[in-house]
């Protein structure tokens, strides 16, 4: 799972719903793998349209991966430097193994080779 | 009808494989045709940014959409795939078929989970969304997903479950295909999502397999009244 799938996910058992806690979700026993991709402008310019901001700034940083300016910079595009950053930490950083932890209700995603398990039991819907 | 776009490799799936994922059949390949029908206005109208097929299967439908349809075009529009299952013997599966056919890893972003569940809804808009929902008329008991999906009642318990996700989930010029037999009632499920949600189907594809008459019907916002 690149870093960029969690920047998308949030906890969703019906009585969590507290914005302020049910996203982003902390990441916990995570062994990360850098995976090189092939660099793409459009691709990258799509995603940072998307991502919010402030909660990857704080994941990057729970995990000690650097370079993020706390500020999303108006333009993106003409720093280089950034774009680079951002495709590394976005489509190359991998998330094997480990799990993803609710601020809010404390639910536990976990990520198996690669791959977030979002389901939950019929109670929790 | 012809098929002129190649169909995505699938020889490194074995028939153990098919025990946890749908083997495609005549109903993904129908599939298959409506979005090479639709290539054109795919690559020349929509142009999409991000791409989601609930149901990855073995991944032979996004691989041919991001592979055959789009092509060299998804690398120029930056697309981004997203595929879910329920059953996480599938999403493997749809990686290792996406690097079968050459299709960079980095594009496609799997998820386990039951629809797109857990997305967070400030990030959708999706303007392709793809589904080939358990169709098949079972009892309600029999519903599940494994590996081909049962559909309860009519075949419909599934799809009726997603029909009120669609609308919260497509962007406002996004498109989603959906596969369907004739005892799911296309003509009542045009009319529901007309009525209750503003979207406007068509059938885009549709022929007679076996004992199914299977359609493809192409759903999208209705922008006259607005």
């Amino acid at each position: 799972m690149r870093l960029l799938t969690h920047n998308m996910l949030q906890c969703h058992v019906k009585s969590c719903n507290d914005p302020a806690l049910n996203f982003p979700l902390q990441f916990q026993e995570v062994e990360l793998e850098q995976i090189e991709a092939e660099e793409n402008e459009a691709l990258l310019l799509n995603l940072v349209g998307k991502i919010d901001w402030p909660a990857l700034v704080q994941t990057t940083s729970e995990l000690g991966i650097t370079g993020l300016p706390p500020t999303k910079p108006d333009v993106v595009k003409n720093d280089p430097a950034l774009m680079k950053r951002l495709h590394e930490i976005l489509l190359e950083t991998n998330v094997a193994q480990g799990k993803m932890v609710c601020r809010g209700c404390g639910h536990s995603y976990p990520i198996k080779d690669g791959i977030p398990n979002m389901l939950l039991a019929e109670h929790e819907i | 009808m012809a098929s002129y776009l190649p169909t995505p490799d699938l020889s490194h799936l074995k028939s153990a494989d098919y025990h946890n994922v749908y083997e495609p059949a005549e109903d993904s390949f129908l599939l298959l045709d409506a979005l090479e029908l639709e290539a054109p206005f795919l690559n020349d109208q929509l142009q999409p940014r991000w791409c989601l097929e609930v149901g990855a299967g073995s991944g032979i439908v996004s691989t041919f959409l991001a592979g055959q349809v789009l092509g060299s075009r998804a690398v120029d529009f930056g697309t981004c795939f997203v595929v879910t299952d329920l059953n996480p013997r599938a999403l493997p599966v749809t990686q290792a078929t996406w690097a079968r056919n050459g299709l960079a890893l980095h594009r496609l972003h799997c998820i386990q989970t039951d629809f797109i569940r857990g997305w967070r809804p400030a990030a959708q808009g999706f303007d392709v969304l793809v589904f080939n929902p358990p169709y098949v008329v079972t009892s309600p008991e029999e519903v599940g997903s494994q590996p081909r999906g049962r559909g309860g009642i009519d075949g419909r318990q599934v799809i009726d479950q997603f029909l009120p996700i669609v609308p919260t989930i497509l962007s406002d010029r996004g498109v989603f295909y959906l596969v369907l037999i004739e005892q799911n009632r296309p003509q009542e499920i045009i009319s529901i999502m007309r009525d209750q949600y503003g979207l406007l189907g068509s059938i885009v594809a549709q022929r007679k397999a076996g004992i199914e008459y299977l359609y493809i019907v192409k759903f999208s916002r209705d922008t006259s009244t607005t």
